[in-house]
């Protein structure tokens, strides 16, 4: 294959497609052919005039997209000070039910994932990249698969990229699951320290990131950091890639500046304005009434001060006819479901408060629902191997705060002001007998 | 320098020596399982190294800190 | 004047010991010490699995709280150790069995009753293997230790065997009393405490293995040590 390796001129300093240039008309993969034509290629190390892209990106302040929010320069520098032979994992898991983002970007842009993989393990000195996607999306498993074969018939990469099919479960895409799983064991989160970029797989120093990270580093690669930071509002950096869903017009992953305003996103989706509250950060995150978080900026700095954050980009409007109790409680129940079975007070707690949260939503109380709920919250949180009991306190808290009223209706017996019957509330599931392995 | 109690929340079942020994800072919640509390003044320092090694399944570790050792 | 005894022979009686370590060269009070041991022994050991099956089972009593349990599991193990120490040490002094250091811990190498002496150097090994892994519980993984600690369940029947094998006094109706209180305790808690776990397979197969060993126990003792004229 023939390919124009200058690079491409970089995208407008206000244009805001720069992950999803052409995702609108391709309406599929974009070939290699077609990602070269619209980015160029990869730079080699020397391509980019010396300067190494650990400096470029720690420059850049590009921090993880995977709903962590850490520096992803510190990580890289990091796991490129540890002796020993790296290992760079892409993590392409996207476990979040309300998230459909990473899986938006794998389906049309896959080079560009790729070319990330293939700077970072670079950058960090790997000579192995894993990436890792869920075995339900099969068609994404094939499609990257031909992605890379193409590569390989090119001469593209120095590294080799493997790809693996893991259980779809929702703490299978914590950094630990992963690196647990390479290492032959199942995909649940191990006790910590060590860290993956200590001692990881095969216990070598491991960069576990996000694959729209990874994206954005296949950037900046490119364009530097510079470039990289003239989107971007206030100290945000950067694009990113958001969920949007729920009670809007158009549901579905855009590409926003850093920095915009939670409002101004949930406009741009058209959102029902009739609808009152909203799930910032997915089911890891937390339920609060649009009017007050409208105006504070969608990134974690802004909206750490209510006490929320943006995690994996994910905004969901709850419909104004529908009970926030009864989806709170819905979530709740399925990550009930979901724990490892690791940790005792995980395995006993999340299952006793979404029991809690259950009653509370049927108006069905049996005693003290919400007492019993606030006592059990400060015995769940921080009690676990990895932080899905944290999230799931989190969001019930969230959800009692938020539906106050609600829940004071309830508990009384009384229907919720907003819906105009009792619904029938589905049977907690128990925990299904999860694939591990 | 101080000595700080961990448990590692996969390797515990829920046996409760640690409880039994050292009630000044191992407090059980509704489902059996210890809810620690990690600064270990110097007088328990012995009860903990008692608890520490009762735990049948070696959940329980005590290392010494600095004042701002960073948590990994 | 020596007698040369054969394991062939009849048991002895407590009258022709004496008589036998008069001629002899070692002292009565080193035999008498190996059976007195033993007997000792085999006690604290069904004490040590009585204590360590309720720990698997979580026992916790007012007057025995866990760390208690566990403490106590640990202190009569090692005083058992002390015991069993003694009873090898003394049968190797001892020249009338002929049982030397190889003997103790290696199987069939005694000149003496050496299929059930061997069942004696079998159990030792695995109660070293027990206690020393135990000992440096906090070096080993986890799973190593566990996995020898299982070895237990073969280390205390072996040892019971042993004792009615190779024991001169198993004749002995208090002592027969004594044995069958021991294989009750073990096969009681044992029994108790399979009907905890959740598994049906794990509390059938359990508990008819138990009644299996009891069985061929007592088997075992009808055709051996209470006849006359035994191997």
């Amino acid at each position: 294959m023939n390919l124009d390796t200058t690079a491409r001129r970089a995208p407008h300093r206000t244009q805001l497609s720069r992950l999803t240039a052409g995702w609108q008309d391709a309406g599929r993969a974009a070939t290699l052919r077609q990602h070269a034509a619209t980015y160029g290629l990869l730079p080699t190390s020397s391509g980019r005039g010396g300067h190494s892209l650990l400096d470029e990106v720690a420059a850049a302040r590009l921090t993880g997209r995977g709903g962590a929010g850490f520096p992803t320069g510190v990580k890289m520098r990091t796991v490129a000070s540890k002796r020993g032979l790296r290992v760079v994992v892409a993590n392409g898991m996207e476990s979040e039910p309300a998230s459909e983002k990473d899986q938006a970007l794998l389906a049309r842009a896959p080079h560009l994932v790729l070319d990330g993989i293939a700077a970072a393990a670079d950058a960090v000195g790997a000579n192995e990249a894993h990436l890792c996607l869920p075995r339900t999306r099969d068609w994404l498993i094939d499609s990257l698969l031909a992605a890379i074969a193409e590569r390989q018939r090119a001469e593209l990469d120095r590294v080799p990229v493997f790809v693996h099919d893991l259980p779809p479960n929702y703490v299978s895409s914590e950094e630990t699951s992963l690196v647990h799983w390479l290492n032959g064991g199942e995909a649940k989160p191990t006790n910590t320290p060590p860290r993956p970029f200590e001692r990881g797989v095969s216990k070598r120093p491991t960069l576990v990131d996000n694959v729209e990270t990874l994206a954005h580093l296949a950037l900046i690669a490119r364009y530097g950091a510079r470039w990289f930071r003239e989107a971007g509002r206030a100290d945000a950096a950067g694009t990113m890639l958001t969920t949007v869903s729920g009670a809007v017009a158009q549901p579905g992953v855009y590409e926003i500046e850093a920095g915009s305003g939670v409002g101004e996103v949930l406009a741009m989706a058209g959102a029902d304005l009739a609808a009152q509250s909203v799930l910032i950060g997915g089911y890891f995150g937390t339920w609060h009434d649009i009017s007050e978080v409208a105006r504070l900026p969608f990134t974690a700095a802004g909206l750490r001060a209510i006490g929320a954050a943006p995690g994996a980009a994910v905004l969901y409007v709850l419909p104004p006819a529908r009970c926030g109790l009864a989806e709170a409680a819905r979530i709740l129940s399925y990550l009930a479901g979901q724990g490892a079975q690791q940790c005792g007070p995980c395995i006993f707690g999340l299952p006793a408060i979404a029991d809690d949260l259950a009653q509370l939503a049927s108006a069905r109380p049996e005693g003290d629902p919400i007492g019993r709920m606030q006592r059990r919250f400060g015995q769940i949180a921080g009690r676990g191997a990895c932080r899905h009991p944290d999230g799931a306190v989190r969001m019930a808290e969230s959800a009692l705060r938020t539906f106050a009223a609600d829940a004071h209706a309830h508990d009384r017996r009384r229907t919720c002001l907003t819906a105009q019957r009792p619904r029938p509330y589905p049977p907690q599931s128990r925990t299904a007998e999860l694939d591990w392995r | 320098m101080s000595m700080k109690l961990e448990i590692n929340p996969i390797a515990c079942t829920g046996h409760g020596l640690c409880a039994d020994l050292l009630p000044e800072l191992v407090e059980m919640d509704e489902w059996g399982y210890p809810i620690i509390g990690d600064q270990v003044p110097s007088h328990l320092a012995v009860h903990a190294r008692r608890a520490v090694n009762a735990c049948p399944t070696l959940a329980l570790r005590l290392t010494r800190t600095h004042r701002q050792q960073e948590k990994s | 004047m020596t007698v040369m005894l054969t394991s062939a022979d009849a048991p002895i009686s407590l009258t022709a010991s004496h008589a036998l370590a008069a001629g002899s060269s070692g002292p009565i009070q080193l035999w008498y010490t190996t059976r007195a041991t033993g007997v000792v022994a085999l006690v604290l050991l069904t004490a040590t699995v009585a204590l360590g099956v309720a720990g698997t089972a979580r026992l916790e009593t007012r007057a025995m709280p866990r760390a208690v349990r566990s403490g106590l599991h640990r202190n009569v193990s090692l005083l058992a150790v002390a015991f069993v120490a003694t009873h090898v040490l003394t049968s190797i002094i001892d020249p009338y069995a002929g049982i030397g250091f190889a003997s103790a811990v290696i199987p069939f190498t005694s000149p003496y009753r050496p299929l059930w002496v061997s069942l004696g150097a079998i159990a030792f090994d695995l109660m070293l293997a027990i206690v020393i892994s135990s000992l440096i519980r906090r070096r080993l993984p986890y799973r190593a230790w566990r996995a020898v600690h299982w070895l237990a369940y073969a280390c205390w029947p072996v040892a019971l065997w042993h004792g009615l094998g190779a024991g001169t006094d198993s004749r002995l109706s208090w002592l027969l009393l004594l044995d069958a209180v021991c294989v009750l305790v073990v096969a009681a808690a044992v029994c108790w405490r399979l009907q905890l776990a959740p598994s049906a397979d794990v509390r059938t197969f359990g508990i008819l293995g138990t009644a299996g060993f009891v069985l061929a126990t007592i088997a075992f003792v009808a055709i051996g040590p209470l006849q006359a004229g035994r191997h």
